[in-house]
C-alpha cells in the first residue's frame, strides 16, 4: 500500500519511560506483533495494535496505557471515519470486510426501554434469601395434556397414560451459546463445558465437532448440525443432552459459519474432519434442506437416530419472516427452537452482514411466543432466545416476552477474560480464548475460567431470583411470556404495541 | 349488638380504616340437604374488615331443581335492547326455555344504581353443539361477554347453580338479591376489597364458567402467563380482573383435560423441586410432568380460594391456597360430619354457632396446609381434608415410563 492511502491506526500505544523496567514483557505479551524492543525503549507499531490490553495488564511497573489516537477526521454526519476506513480498506484489499463478535453499530437497544414490575402492598414480595424461588427448568417438548385414568372402583387409584418425550432438565433458565472449538479454544471450551456441567445447564458444541477430550461433558451439551457437517459421527449424536440443527445465525443470518484458515490448526483439522490451514466455509443453506419438508425429513432421520430419547431442534437467525417460520419449524417437529437475535455473536462474518440484516432478538421473541400462541402450539416447544443478552435484566425480559431459555456466548467469554478487541476472526486472541495457537490457548487456565463462569451465572441465577420475589413470584415459569409485568420506556410506542406489552403509566 | 341485625350496616364501623383483604366464605352439604342462603350471608357479612363496598356476590347450587338440565345465563345488561340482543343471539343457537328478570329489590337499593339482571334458562340446539354441550356453552358465555361492546355480562351459565352479584358491601348485595330467598345444598359468599381493577358489576366474584365458580382472595402475579396460556385454548380472559384465569384454569384441566382435581390442583400449586427429589418414582414421573406439560397454568401470588363445581354430575367444594399460604382460609366441619365449611376467618364460624336463627354445630376446625386442596363432595362427603401429603391415600401408576436420558 502506497503512502498515499495510509489510514490512521485506531489505537497509540504510550509507554511512560520513567516507569519502564525494559523487561519486554509487553512485547511477548502481544500476539499482534504490535511491540519491539529496540535496545533501549520499547517501540510500537500502532498500525498492529488492537486496543487487547493484554501488554497494560501484565506490565509489572503499570506504565502501558493505550490511548485512542487523536487523528482528526472532518467532521461529517453521513460519510463518518467508520464509512471512510471501510471504503479506503475496501479499495486496499478488493475484498469483503470480515469482523467478528456482534453488531457494533449503535442501534437502540430495545432491552433498555422495557422497565420491570415489582409488588407493593397488595401481594407480598417473596424474600429469595428466607423463601424458595424456583428457577429450574426443562429443556424439550412438552405434551398439549397429560391423561390419567381413574380406576372406576377407587377413585384414589390413579394411573398417568401419557407419553413422555425427552426433555433435558436445567436448573436455570440459561444455556452457553454456540461456540465451536475452531472459533475459540480447546481450553475455553473445556472451561465452559466444565462450567456448564457443573451448574446443571448445556451449552452449544457449534458447528466444529466434537473433540474427544470433551466426551466427558457431552450430557451437558447440545450439539449442532450445521450445514458443513462438520465432525457429525455416532459419538457427537449419543448421549448429548439435545441436538440442534443450524439454519441461521443472528450474526450472520442467511449465511454459513466461517472460519478462517488461520484459526484451523491440525486439533481443528482433526476434529472438523478438514485440511490444515484451509478456509471452513459453511455452505449458506443446508443442501439437503431447501424446504421445509427436507427439515422436517431431518429432524425426522435424527429423531431416529437417536431414539426418540433426544429433544431436536432448530436454530434460526431472526428475521423479518421469523414468526411464520417459527411456526412451521415447530410444526416440522422441533422440541426445542432457538432464535438468534442480529446483536448475536460470531467468532467471524462478513461485516456487511453482520451490521445491517436480522431483527432484534427483543421484537423476534415477542413475534414468535405470540404466532405459536396463535396456533395454539407454543407449549409443545422450548424457546431459546439469544442474541445480545449481556446481562441477568435483559434475561429477565426475554423471558417475560416469551422466552424459555436465554441463551449466552458474549458474557462468558468475558467472564473469562476477553476485553473486547473484536479481532476473533484473526485467530491471534492474545488472551487465548479465540485463538488456536497453543502459546497462546495455553495462556487461558481452564480451572480459574470454570471458576468465573461458575461465578457469573450464580450472580445471573440469584439476580433472577431477586427479580422474581420482587415480583411476588415463586418460580420463573410463572414470569415466562408473562408481559404484563413489563412496561416500555422508548421513544416509540409502536414497539411497545408489537412487544405486546403496555406503556408505562397504563 | 343484635346478630340477626348485622346485615345492615352497624353505624359503629362507619369511619373505621379500611384494609386491604377480601372475604371468602361458603359450606357444603355433603348429604345434599337444601338450605337458605341466611347461613352463608351471615358468615360473609361479619368478615366486614374483609371489605371495601365496591363488590360483593354469591353463588347457590342445587337452586333450579325444577329446571335442572336447562343452562342457567344469570345476566348483567346494560339495558332491555342489550336483552333483546343478547335473546336474539342465543337463540340463534338453541331454544331459550324460560326468561324472567331476576327478582331483586331495586328499589331498597337505588343508590347501588342496579343494572338490568337478566335470567334466561337455555337448551342449545343439538346439531350446534356437535354432542358436547358444555364446550358449546363455553365459547356461547365467552362470545356473549365479548359481542357487546362491554354492554352484556355473564354472571353465570352453568345448570342447577347461579351465581348473583354486583358492586356494593356484602350485606346490600344479599339483600339486594334477596339471597335468603334461594335454596341449595352449596353456597358460597365473597366480599371484595378490589385493588387492581375498579370496583365495577361485572368484577366482582365469584366468577363463573359452565358450573364452576371461584371466589378468591389475593393477587394473581402469574397472571400475564395463565392468561396467554388460556387464550391458545380460545378462554378470553376479559373481565380486567385475575380471578377469571381461575375459572378457566380449572374448566380447562378438570373438565376438558378430565384430571383428577387432586391431581389438577397440583398443576396450580405444584410441590417445590426440593420436595419432589423426596418422592417415590412414579410421583416424581407424575408430579414432574405435571410442572412441565401445565408449567403455565401454574398460579403464583398470594391466594385463598374456594370454587364450586360440579364435576361428573357430582357437585364438588374444593379450596385452595397458594403454596406459601399467603392468605387465610380455614375449613370447619359440623358434628354430624355431613356439613363442611370454609372461610377466611375463623369468625364466620363462631357467627353461626352463636346465632339462634342460623345456628350450626362446627366442632372441628382446621387450616388446610399451604397449597393442598380440601375437597369435598355431596353423596361422598370429605375427600381430602387438605392436611394431607400431595400424594397421601392415592396409588399411583405410571403407564408408560419416560426415556432414560443416555442411550
Amino acid at each position: 500500500m502506497s503512502l498515499q492511502h495510509k489510514v490512521f491506526p485506531k489505537f497509540r500505544h504510550v509507554v511512560d519511560q520513567g516507569k519502564c523496567k525494559k523487561c519486554t514483557r509487553c512485547v511477548n505479551s502481544c500476539s499482534f506483533g504490535a511491540l519491539s524492543f529496540n535496545g533501549d525503549r520499547i517501540v510500537a507499531d500502532n498500525d498492529k495494535c488492537v486496543g487487547c490490553q493484554r501488554c497494560a495488564v501484565y506490565c509489572p511497573a503499570d506504565a502501558i496505557r493505550i490511548v485512542e489516537d487523536e487523528m482528526m477526521y472532518n467532521n461529517h454526519g453521513t460519510y463518518t471515519p467508520r464509512i471512510r476506513k471501510i471504503n479506503w480498506f475496501q479499495a486496499s484489499t478488493g475484498g469483503v470486510l470480515l469482523a467478528s463478535t456482534g453488531n457494533d453499530m449503535p442501534y437502540r437497544v430495545i432491552f433498555d426501554d422495557i422497565v420491570l414490575d415489582a409488588c407493593q402492598v397488595t401481594n407480598p414480595s417473596i424474600d429469595p434469601l428466607r423463601e424458595p424461588v424456583e428457577t429450574k427448568i426443562f429443556l424439550g417438548s412438552k405434551p398439549a395434556k397429560l391423561d390419567f385414568k381413574v380406576n372406576p372402583e377407587d377413585e384414589e387409584d390413579i394411573t398417568m397414560k401419557s407419553r413422555f418425550p425427552p426433555n433435558f432438565e436445567l436448573s436455570m433458565p440459561v444455556m452457553v451459546g454456540h461456540m465451536s472449538l475452531g472459533s475459540i479454544s480447546f481450553n475455553a471450551c473445556m472451561a465452559i463445558y466444565k462450567a456448564v456441567s457443573e451448574l446443571g445447564i448445556v451449552a452449544g458444541s457449534g458447528e466444529g465437532g466434537l473433540n474427544e477430550a470433551f466426551y466427558p461433558y457431552k450430557n451437558n451439551l447440545i450439539t449442532e448440525i450445521a450445514s458443513g457437517r462438520f465432525g457429525v459421527d455416532l459419538n457427537y449424536l449419543k448421549g448429548v443432552a439435545g441436538l440442534e440443527i443450524k439454519i441461521g445465525q443472528g450474526a450472520k443470518p442467511g449465511h454459513g459459519g466461517h472460519l478462517p484458515g488461520e484459526k484451523v490448526s491440525s486439533l481443528i483439522s482433526q476434529t472438523r474432519m478438514i485440511p490444515k490451514f484451509s478456509d471452513a466455509l459453511s455452505p449458506y443453506p443446508h443442501h439437503d434442506i431447501y424446504s421445509i419438508e427436507d427439515l422436517a425429513q431431518l429432524i425426522a432421520a435424527l429423531k431416529e437416530a437417536t431414539r426418540y430419547k433426544i429433544p431436536i431442534g432448530v436454530k434460526i437467525a431472526a428475521v423479518h419472516n421469523s414468526a411464520p417460520i417459527a411456526s412451521g419449524v415447530v410444526r416440522a417437529g422441533a422440541d426445542f427452537l432457538t432464535l438468534d437475535g442480529f446483536r448475536g455473536g460470531t467468532g467471524a462474518a462478513p461485516r456487511i452482514i453482520r451490521d445491517h440484516a436480522g431483527i432484534p432478538i427483543e421484537v423476534a421473541i415477542a413475534s414468535v411466543d405470540q404466532r405459536l400462541r396463535e396456533e395454539g402450539i407454543r407449549e409443545r416447544v422450548t424457546l431459546i432466545a439469544g442474541g445480545s443478552i449481556r446481562y441477568s435484566a435483559d434475561l429477565i425480559k426475554a423471558i417475560a416476552l416469551g422466552a424459555d431459555i436465554g441463551m449466552v456466548a458474549f458474557p462468558v467469554l468475558l467472564a473469562v477474560g476477553c476485553r473486547f478487541c473484536q479481532q476473533c476472526h484473526s485467530g491471534s486472541c492474545a488472551w487465548g480464548i479465540a485463538t488456536q495457537k497453543p502459546d497462546l490457548v495455553k495462556r487461558l487456565n481452564v480451572d480459574v475460567s470454570v471458576q468465573r463462569i461458575k461465578n457469573l451465572f450464580h450472580a445471573w441465577n440469584e439476580e433472577l431470583k431477586e427479580i422474581l420475589g420482587a415480583m411476588g413470584i415463586d418460580s420463573v415459569e410463572s414470569l415466562r411470556s408473562n408481559r404484563d409485568r413489563l412496561r416500555y420506556l422508548g421513544p416509540n410506542p409502536r414497539i411497545a404495541d408489537i412487544l405486546g406489552i403496555k406503556h408505562v403509566g397504563e | 349488638m343484635k346478630w340477626e341485625n348485622y346485615t345492615t350496616y352497624p353505624s359503629s364501623f362507619k369511619d373505621d380504616k379500611v384494609f386491604d383483604a377480601c372475604g371468602i366464605s361458603g359450606f357444603i352439604n355433603t348429604d345434599g340437604k337444601i338450605e337458605n342462603g341466611a347461613k352463608v350471608v351471615d358468615m360473609i357479612t361479619c368478615l366486614k374488615d374483609r371489605e371495601n363496598g365496591l363488590g360483593a356476590g354469591f353463588a347457590v347450587y342445587g337452586c333450579f331443581p325444577d329446571q335442572k338440565d336447562d343452562y342457567c345465563f344469570q345476566m348483567i345488561l346494560n339495558d332491555m335492547e342489550t336483552k333483546d340482543g343478547v335473546k336474539h343471539f342465543m337463540e340463534k343457537h338453541g331454544k331459550v326455555t324460560k326468561e324472567e328478570p331476576i327478582d331483586v329489590d331495586v328499589e331498597g337499593f337505588v343508590s347501588l344504581n342496579p343494572p338490568v339482571l337478566w335470567r334466561f334458562f337455555y337448551q342449545p340446539d343439538e346439531d350446534k353443539t356437535m354432542g358436547n354441550d358444555d364446550d358449546f356453552i363455553m365459547q356461547l358465555h365467552m362470545k356473549i361477554n365479548d359481542g357487546f361492546d362491554r354492554n352484556a355480562f355473564v354472571m353465570s351459565a352453568g345448570k342447577n347453580m347461579a351465581v348473583f352479584k354486583g358492586n356494593g358491601w356484602s350485606y346490600e348485595i344479599a339483600d339486594f338479591y334477596k339471597i335468603r330467598d334461594y335454596e341449595g345444598y352449596m353456597w358460597l359468599a365473597h366480599s371484595r376489597f378490589p385493588t387492581n381493577t375498579p370496583g365495577s358489576w361485572f368484577g366482582a366474584h365469584p366468577f363463573s364458567l359452565l358450573s364452576w365458580s371461584v371466589i378468591h382472595n389475593g393477587e394473581i402475579t402469574s397472571y400475564g402467563t395463565n392468561k396467554r396460556y388460556l387464550e391458545m385454548f380460545g378462554y378470553k380472559c376479559n373481565l380486567l380482573t385475575d380471578t377469571e384465569v381461575l375459572a378457566y384454569l380449572f374448566d380447562l384441566l378438570i373438565r376438558r383435560h378430565d384430571i383428577p382435581p387432586t391431581i389438577a390442583t397440583l398443576a396450580f400449586n405444584p410441590p417445590l423441586y426440593d420436595t419432589i427429589e423426596k418422592m417415590t418414582k412414579e410421583q416424581q414421573i407424575v408430579v414432574k410432568n405435571i410442572r412441565m406439560a401445565y408449567r403455565s397454568a401454574m398460579v403464583n401470588g398470594p391466594f385463598s380460594i374456594a370454587v364450586g363445581s360440579v364435576i361428573h354430575d357430582d357437585p364438588t367444594l374444593i379450596t385452595l391456597t397458594d403454596r406459601k399460604k399467603l392468605r387465610p382460609q380455614l375449613i370447619g366441619e359440623s358434628r354430624d360430619g355431613k356439613t363442611f365449611f370454609v372461610s377466611s376467618e375463623e369468625a364466620s364460624f363462631q357467627r353461626l354457632m352463636i346465632s339462634e336463627e342460623n345456628h350450626a354445630e362446627i366442632t372441628n376446625v382446621w387450616a388446610p396446609r399451604a397449597g393442598m386442596p380440601f375437597i369435598a363432595r355431596v353423596g361422598t362427603g370429605l375427600l381430602r381434608s387438605g392436611k394431607e401429603e400431595p400424594f397421601e391415600k392415592i396409588t399411583l401408576h405410571v403407564d408408560e415410563y419416560p426415556p432414560e436420558v443416555s442411550i
